[in-house]
């Protein structure tokens, strides 16, 4: 791997086992510092675990997880996200009692250190409140700051997590499929986001739809049953007969990767 | 509603809450030139109870932790107003700061565990701590009387020197104090922090994933009640001037959950209104009913449950949806 020394991400022969199944199975993998990295494969392929482990919900059995050079494998959640791992989660996970605006803005008041201050009314603050509205514009619900996370459409709250996310001030930005059950417009908006990021914020991207994936990815990591099964840009993974070889009767490629139901692992 | 009309709007808004804020305390200024001695000592015992539901309410309605323990560090309070009261000195403030780091204190050494969990695993474990706590007062009888009580607690002095033996002079000192201590909680819950403690209600999992220590969150939410309610106990005895482990039992703890819940959590002033309730319905009509009075507190929880799902505090929101509903175009 050339680019293991400036790698974002590095994991180690990575393992995650539940009694006798191994969901994630010595994975090894290398994020460049800039990349558009997708993880695709099918349901069970241990997807969301690795991100887990990544984000730090999981503690990995076995390797080691390091973020710009750094081992972070014993951290808490927490301590990695304020190193700038964050998250967004596969089913929509948003503060539904709280208005759309309160949502971007508890990550915006934690990045800039005042989400313990607790005797001038929130409201004061009004460069927290400012740059909640920044995102919301960014991600296109500037309009329904005021409404409660709870009246936004299915769409409209992946919209939402994302801006939360991304006000969270991430370094390595990990999408857990982002565009599942979004409409063709709101994911084309979605990708258009995702490609104005700065470009020393990396993402990882678990995806299943691969015109997402070809728009967006730099580079494909293809994942089945735990382990690493092809690295590379997107046309050689396409290609990789190794990859159709995995898949029997696979004829057309971008079957592979179509999986119309979401995952659970 | 654009910009300006919405912040006036606001404006509007929150003047017309002031004044009704004021209105009600002018109002209970006022009661001791209407009521006698005996009403105007269940408003006192009133004050504290819901100071207690208040600052339990920002554990379980702001931060979403039920606890069933919460009447141990209120009873921590009360053991300490009440002792420093017979041993050193009869002034409330000292009684009422020492109760406040009291209650503090003990929220903060037994709450480290509890703070881990959530659910029903806090409730479980804040009701172990509740008994624990409840055991310790009816044994060390050398320092809390036993199940006899704390007796002999002189009146409360405000200025040196002068005792307040009156009821009405009593009661005053408690709803300033219970004032001072609605406005520091109602002043935290509109506070970036307060928002974190919505935060950690709505969706734990997803406060780590942005950077927020929960566990510790909910660690300072904790302590913070606790020092409120230990308050609220130095309120209490200032009143009845005495304590008993009947003070900081299983009961008193499940009695201000349910104030919580049936006055409507997360509002502060609900589950005030629920604690008036609930002493009244405990005290007075339990007289009349000869001994049914938990029975009938369970028949308002289950009328609350069904006909209040947001308590009372859920009233307000109905009523103000059908106005706008009225007005609108």
């Amino acid at each position: 791997m050339t680019g293991a020394m400036t790698a974002e991400l590095r994991l180690d022969d990575v393992s995650w086992h539940f009694g006798r199944v191994k969901a994630v199975d010595g994975v090894s993998l290398a994020v460049e510092r800039g990349a558009r990295h997708a993880v695709i494969g099918p349901n069970g392929a241990g997807k969301t675990t690795l991100f887990g482990v990544v984000a730090g919900t999981l503690r990995p059995s076995a390797g080691r997880v390091l973020v710009g050079g750094r081992d972070v494998t014993r951290l808490s959640e927490h301590a990695r996200a304020r190193l700038g791992v964050v998250r967004t989660f596969q089913h929509s996970s948003v503060f539904l009692s709280m208005t759309a605006l309160d949502n971007v803005a508890l990550a915006v008041q934690r990045v800039r250190g005042v989400g313990t201050r607790l005797w001038l009314p929130a409201r004061r603050y009004v460069e927290v409140t400012e740059r909640a509205l920044g995102h919301l514009e960014s991600v296109g619900l500037a309009d329904r700051a005021g409404e409660s996370a709870a009246t936004l459409s299915h769409g409209e709250r992946r919209q939402l997590e994302v801006a939360v996310a991304l006000a969270a001030r991430p370094r390595l930005l990990l999408l857990d499929e982002p565009t599942a059950g979004m409409s063709v417009e709101e994911s084309s908006r979605f990708t258009d986001v995702i490609r104005e990021l700065p470009v020393d914020v990396t993402v990882l991207v678990i995806e299943h739809d691969l015109d997402v994936v070809f728009r967006l990815a730099s580079h494909v990591t293809v994942l089945h049953l735990g382990r690493v099964l092809a690295d590379g840009t997107p046309e050689e993974v396409r290609d990789s007969e190794e990859v159709q070889r995995a898949y029997l009767g696979a004829a057309d490629s971008s079957e592979l990767f179509f999986s119309p139901e979401e995952e659970r692992t | 509603m654009t910009g300006a009309a919405r912040t006036a709007a606001r404006g509007l808004a929150a003047r017309r809450g002031a004044a009704f804020r004021l209105t009600v305390v002018l109002l209970l200024v006022a009661l001791p030139l209407f009521l006698g001695p005996y009403p105007i000592s269940a408003l006192s015992r009133i004050l504290a109870f819901a100071l207690l539901a208040a600052s339990l309410d920002l554990l379980t309605g702001y931060t979403g932790l039920a606890s069933l323990g919460h009447a141990a560090y209120f009873g921590v309070g009360a053991y300490t107003a009440a002792l420093i009261g017979i041993h050193l000195t009869p002034n409330a403030p000292v009684q009422l700061l020492a109760a406040l780091a009291a209650g503090g204190i003990a929220a903060g050494l037994t709450g480290w565990v509890a703070v881990r969990t959530h659910g029903t695993f806090f409730l479980m474990l804040t009701l172990a701590v509740g008994e624990i706590v409840h055991q310790l007062a009816d044994s060390w009888t050398s320092l809390t009387g036993g199940s006899n009580g704390l007796v002999g607690m002189p009146p409360i002095t405000v200025l040196p020197g002068r005792p307040l033996v009156l009821a009405g002079f009593v009661y005053w000192y408690i709803l300033a104090i219970f004032v001072l201590c609605y406005a520091v909680l109602r002043r935290i819950t509109a506070s970036p922090f307060g928002r974190t403690m919505r935060g950690v209600r709505d969706n734990e999992a997803r406060m780590r994933a942005v950077g927020y220590d929960t566990a510790r969150v909910k660690y300072v939410v904790y302590c913070i009640a606790g020092a409120v309610a230990g308050a609220a106990g130095s309120l209490w005895v200032a009143q009845t001037r005495f304590v008993s482990p009947a003070d900081l039992s299983f009961e008193i703890a499940a009695l201000v959950l349910l104030a919580v819940v049936i006055g409507g959590s997360g509002s502060l002033w609900g589950p005030c209104l629920g604690a008036a309730l609930v002493l009244l319905v405990n005290d007075t009509l339990s007289s009349y009913v000869a001994g049914r009075g938990p029975l009938l507190l369970g028949l308002a929880f289950v009328a609350a449950v069904y006909l209040l799902p947001r308590g009372f505090a859920g009233l307000r929101g109905v009523r103000v949806h059908v106005r706008t509903r009225e007005t609108g175009p």
